[in-house]
């Protein structure tokens, strides 16, 4: 082993508190190191080119620089070794300057002390460094869009236009989603059907497009790069290269059932085209009501008779159709909420109370001539039925409904002015471009907004008008009104069919029962599995522009991985000593992204799944599981060298830092000149998981006084499921530790943001003031520690994670 | 809406009435029971036609030793520990039955009145959630046992249906044929929603007797709203306003009858029709029975259990003309 050390000057910033001969004289002394520098500015080209020339003069095959945070200059030193021809990762870097320099400005002792300690834990680490490459996979441009609303359309139309290859699948016979069954579209009453109907054409004549309607699939296996697709195609019985939509057999038919397209509103026959802008627009028989279909034999046939073209077959089967992608967009959309669920408004049992969607339907054939039936004077329209009420179970606001139903009571009050309108609202959220106006123009035109949550409905016997109770909360008086025609503006929920794909997919879900996102202000339309993306309503409830945007965002999401033709994989990920592990598979289900299988007695781990976490480390009771470029042994060796200049009654706190949040706040913490117990050693971590109660205890048993994990709050940290792995993890080690003992307060945890840098300095003081208050552990505390060690930690139960 | 004999679409007769297993069954089942003052006095034919009819169902009903007033007069809406003092010394005397029966008597109290049972579900959830309340309180009454919290409060209503309305059925002799009645709940029975006997929005219980008896059912919104409860003795008028409102909208779906659980309810809706009247000239009066009254009607027994005398609008001239009581 040939180690190259440099310290750095950083042009005074290190140099004037820290001594940094001292540190390069100290270095030099630590076994492995061959050659140890001081220089006044390492990242500057000439400092890039001592270490270039030390490479290839003295053969260095490791390299350490102790200067500032590797999140300042890291990626140039790794550059440089690259460069160079070593491995970019049999790097490391000593933070003494964010974590020695400034923080303990005014003590140079102090500083110097921490320093050499610090570069020599670096040291150790970089012995133990394995020569690492960024894996490259190849990758392809196919890709699965999963629903044909407007969200899966656009996002289908954006990666066909970029030159990717499309498999878009939807359940129903034809493409378009909710918006096909819109009347206009809020602010701007635009025809949704007009808007709508040219992108849905746009679908079929793409050449970079394989439509599937009527399909669904069955089954996804597989991971980016290679997700293995099979999708059931239902059978329309119709062959649609002879169908002409003549629509002779239609009129042949006998058997009338409620139109899905018109929510119930008319009827359509057992063959039909869902609606008549349909895409695909061809017949299909619907096979639960068709009567030769139920009853077999020669019963009926009557379309087939009257079929120019010969179209018909009764005996066309579904079939299986399986494709391979490369990623995945899942845009399912929402279903309206049950309003029948909503007991005290009658849906369902009084004749006159409708939802908004059956409204959108009278107005569209209202205005196409063809009236559903007529709309009588006094309307009123009830918001946040099913949204914002936790009677139903659903918290959330849909967002759309406000809007909507502003959208709905002006058209029905510009169109018929003798119309009395009232919207009763909860608070009315018109929040989007051009909503607020919209809103006004609403007033203006009379429709009446009641701000007030109703709270019963009551239909007369006999007249069958209806009477709404609220309270009017602006002015504070009850009122009793009755009305011919009451709205329900349904609020939206998560559809039957995007519940079946996350089981597919293995996608979590939000409280509210919306697919869950990664990250919800950067990475908005990724979800926590690599290369599945969501787009539109599935989300979240969403308004048309929204649901557009967010399918053109995961389409571009799409085209980042795919585009090269190869992505690259960091190196940090989980992997298996496997002359150790003995199969027993409890690492595999602490492994949120599914990384983790067991085969031939033996865990495997899908490098493309796992994303570096360290969760499963702490689940396997052999030790058997580790983390490349944070190994077990490495971070054993920065805690030794830990303590390998301490002297008598010296306290040492080991800080494991996870790298996303806790690790930046010390940088933040030292920039700002803030000091804090000098006492404490941090180790950077990619989470704070990382830290597992083996290793905790091990530190401990070694002498350490106390033990700090900073985590990332669950919420800005990158990994899946942090939160309750890092309670198990404290809590299990603090348990070992009163079985012998010892005080479990020596072992803390905290969830961290980058600007809490006050909280950080207390923690630390606290913990290492309450670590030199209860001295050291005693020798033969120390001893009864190692030897539960050495026996294995018992096994934890079943931690089994979310 | 049409008369149906079955209740109607959306209201699902399968949630409630499937029967539950119980405790052992022998032939008879003997329960603890709370009458309350006013079924001892104004509503002594809830209580008559109550135990009769629950005779007759094998249940049989034993009265509490030294009950006293429930507590529904001082107000149970804060958490005040003196406020559940009067329903908790009710509970204690349960618990005592319990314990010197053994195992002959069911360890739940049976009421009928719905205030009581609203009064007395409220204090024993409220001691078996807080047990710091509980325990201050069993303190307080230092002459007292300490409750233990193993009593349960269940209405006659969720008995029937726990047993199964087809049980009911099985002992008419007098089907209700021909008769329409429409069942009202009132607030008590139902709310707040985790003492309630059946769903606050869309209850059912009483519908699902009322077909049992073999009447049909008439299908009210109105069954669900306040009374006016106490305002009765404030203001008569406002509560004869809610009155004609709950009346006339069951009788415009074509209700004969009402049945009720509750004996303050029922004051409201039968004793106030006079006011009604007043204010209303138009109003054509309605008999409002206890539920108990038309089972015992069903089960054909005869005017001790029934206590026609009692009702305010004597429903007697109605039952008669339907062929459904016997002339005198
Ligand atoms: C009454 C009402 C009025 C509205 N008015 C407006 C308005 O004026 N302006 C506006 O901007 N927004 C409006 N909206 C909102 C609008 O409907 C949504 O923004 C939009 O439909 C979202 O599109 P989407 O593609 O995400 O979802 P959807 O439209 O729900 O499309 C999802 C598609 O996925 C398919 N699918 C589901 N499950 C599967 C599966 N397992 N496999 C394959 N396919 C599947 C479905 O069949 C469907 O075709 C309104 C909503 C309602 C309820
Ligand atoms: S076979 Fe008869 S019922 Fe079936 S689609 Fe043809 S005409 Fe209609
Ligand atoms: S958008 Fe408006 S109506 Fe819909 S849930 Fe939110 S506040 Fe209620
Ligand atoms: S738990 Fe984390 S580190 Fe372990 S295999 Fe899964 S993703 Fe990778
Ligand atoms: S927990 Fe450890 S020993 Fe068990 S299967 Fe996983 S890696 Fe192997």
């Amino acid at each position: 082993m040939r180690i190259g050390v440099y310290v750095c000057h950083c042009g005074g910033n290190i140099s004037e508190t820290v001594d940094v001969k001292a540190v390069a004289a100290a270095a030099e002394q630590r076994p492995g190191v061959v050659l140890a520098r001081d220089y006044s500015h390492m990242c500057s080209d000439l400092g890039q080119k001592l270490i270039l020339e030390d490479i290839k003069e003295h053969n260095l095959d490791r390299v350490v620089v102790a200067a500032c945070s590797p999140h300042f200059q890291g990626a140039t030193f790794m550059n440089v070794l690259e460069t160079g021809s070593l491995s970019p990762y049999v790097f490391e870097m000593a933070n003494i300057r964010e974590q020695c320099a400034w923080p303990h400005f005014g003590e140079p002792e102090t500083a110097t002390l921490k320093s050499i300690e610090l570069t020599n834990m670096a040291i150790a680490k970089a012995g133990l460094d394995e020569s690492l490459n960024k894996k490259t996979m190849p990758i392809g441009k196919r890709v699965l869009v999963i629903g044909g609303g407007i969200a899966g359309i656009q996002a289908s139309l954006d990666l066909a236009d970029s030159g990717f290859e499309v498999h878009l699948v939807e359940k129903d016979p034809s493409i378009g989603g909710k918006m096909a069954q819109l009347s206009r579209t809020f602010p701007t009453e635009d025809c949704s059907a007009c808007i709508l109907s040219p992108k849905m054409a746009d679908v079929p004549a793409n050449p970079n497009i394989e439509l599937l309607t009527y399909s669904e699939i069955e089954s996804v296996e597989g991971y980016l790069g290679n997700f293995e697709v099979t999708v059931v195609r239902r059978s329309t019985y119709v062959d649609p290269d002879l169908c002409t939509a003549c629509g002779l057999c239609e009129d042949a038919c006998p058997v009338k059932v409620p139109s899905e397209f018109e929510v119930g509103l008319r009827d359509r026959k057992a063959i039909y085209v869902p609606f008549d802008f349909a895409v695909p627009y061809k017949y299909l028989i619907d096979e639960s009501v068709c009567l030769r279909l139920t009853k077999g034999g020669e019963v009926c046939g009557l379309c087939q008779k009257a079929c120019p073209k010969d179209a018909i077959d009764f005996s066309r089967k579904s079939e299986k159709i399986r494709f391979t992608v490369d990623t995945i967009v899942v845009a399912t959309g929402y279903d309206i909420f049950d309003a029948t669920e909503k007991k005290v408004y009658g849906y369902g049992e009084y004749k006159n109370v409708i939802t908004a969607l059956e409204m959108e339907r009278m107005i569209v054939n209202g205005a196409a001539g063809t009236p559903i039936r007529p709309i009588k004077g006094r309307i009123g329209f009830i918001q946040c039925v099913g949204s914002r009420d936790e009677q139903v179970g659903n918290e959330y606001c849909s967002r759309v409904c406000c809007m909507y139903a502003t959208k709905l009571s002006q058209l029905l009050k510009r169109s018929d002015p003798t119309r009395e309108v009232y919207v009763f609202y909860t608070d009315l959220r018109a929040f989007g471009k051009g909503f607020e106006e919209y809103y006004k123009r609403a007033q203006t035109d009379g429709v009446k907004f009641v701000r007030g949550r109703v709270a019963e409905l009551l239909e007369d016997p006999v007249t069958k008008s209806v009477t709404v109770k609220v309270e009017d909360t602006l002015s504070r008086q009850m009122i009793e009104a009755e009305f011919d025609l009451v709205i329900l503006s349904v609020g939206l929920k998560p559809n039957a069919g995007t519940e079946r794909i996350a089981e597919i997919l293995k996608l979590t879900k939000s409280p509210d029962g919306f697919l869950q996102e990664a990250h919800p202000k950067f990475r908005p339309v990724d979800t926590l599995k690599e290369g599945i993306f969501l787009a539109g309503a599935v989300q979240g409830p969403k308004d048309i522009p929204d649901a557009v945007a967010s399918a053109s965002a995961a389409a571009a999401r799409a085209v980042r991985l795919m585009n090269q033709g190869e992505f690259s994989l960091d190196p940090v990920l989980a992997y298996v000593h496997e002359d150790i592990c003995d199969g027993c598979s409890l690492c595999v289900d602490s492994c949120l992204p599914g990384a983790i299988s067991i085969s031939s007695n033996v865990a495997q781990i899908n490098e493309t799944l796992c994303t570096g976490c360290g969760i499963c480390i702490a689940a396997c009771p052999l030790d058997a599981m580790d983390l490349h470029c944070y190994a077990n042994d490495q971070l054993l060796a920065e805690v030794e060298a830990a303590i390998s200049e301490r002297r008598d009654g010296e306290t040492r706190i080991i800080v494991f830092a996870d790298d996303t949040t806790t690790y930046r706040l010390a940088d933040n913490v030292g920039t700002g000149k803030l000091s804090y117990a000098p006492e404490t050693r941090i180790i950077r971590v990619p989470s704070g998981t990382r830290a597992t109660p083996a290793l905790m205890l091990k530190a401990l048993a070694l002498g350490i006084d106390g033990v700090f994990v900073g985590e990332s709050e669950s919420k800005s940290s990158p990994y899946a499921g942090i939160g309750p792995a890092l309670s198990r993890n404290i809590e299990q080690t603090r348990s070992i530790l009163r079985e012998h003992g010892i005080e479990p307060e020596r072992v803390r945890a905290k969830e961290f943001v980058t600007i809490m840098l006050g909280g950080f300095v207390a923690q630390l003081n606290e913990l290492t003031a309450f670590a030199e208050n209860a001295g050291p552990v005693s020798e033969k505390k120390k001893k009864a520690l190692k030897e539960t060690l050495a026996n294995g930690l018992p096994r934890a139960e079943a931690q089994v994670a979310q | 809406m049409k008369p149906t004999t079955q209740t109607k679409k959306r209201r699902s007769t399968k949630r409630d009435d499937s029967p539950q297993p119980v405790h052992a069954r022998s032939s008879r089942t003997m329960f603890p029971y709370y009458p309350g003052c006013t079924l001892k006095t104004t509503a002594q034919n809830f209580e008559d036609s109550a135990l009769a009819t629950a005779a007759i169902l094998g249940i049989d009903l034993v009265e509490i030793p030294r009950w006293n007033c429930c507590g529904v007069v001082s107000s149970l809406v804060e958490n005040d520990r003196m406020h559940h003092v009067a329903p908790l010394r009710n509970i204690i005397r349960t618990q005592e039955m319990i314990a010197e029966r053994g195992g002959e008597i069911e360890s739940r109290l049976v009421t009928l009145c719905s205030m009581c049972t609203n009064t007395l579900r409220r204090t024993n959830l409220f001691l078996k959630e807080n047990p710091e309340d509980l325990e201050a309180i069993n303190d307080y009454m230092s002459l007292e046992d300490n409750y233990e919290g193993g009593v349960e409060i269940v209405h006659f209503l969720e008995i029937l249906r726990e047993r199964g309305f087809d049980a009911v059925t099985n002992k008419v002799s007098n089907p209700l044929e021909g008769l329409n009645a429409a069942a009202y709940y009132g607030c008590m029975l139902l709310r707040p929603k985790d003492i309630g006997i059946d769903d606050p929005e869309d209850p059912t219980i009483q519908e699902n007797l009322i077909s049992a008896l073999g009447a049909a059912v008439i299908d009210t919104p109105y069954k669900k709203m306040c009374c006016g409860s106490y305002q009765t003795v404030q203001d008569r008028y406002a509560v004869a306003e809610l009155a004609y409102d709950i009346l006339t909208h069951a009788q415009r779906e074509g209700a004969e009858v009402i049945i009720t659980a509750c004996p303050l309810c029922a004051f409201n809706l039968d004793d106030r029709q006079k006011e009604v009247r007043e204010r209303h000239p138009d109003f054509r009066s309605i008999p409002v029975l206890y539920f108990t009254q038309l089972m015992a009607l069903a089960f054909g027994l005869g005017e001790d259990a029934l206590g026609f005398e009692l009702n305010s609008v004597d429903p007697r001239p109605l039952l008669m003309a339907k062929g459904l009581l016997a002339p005198r």
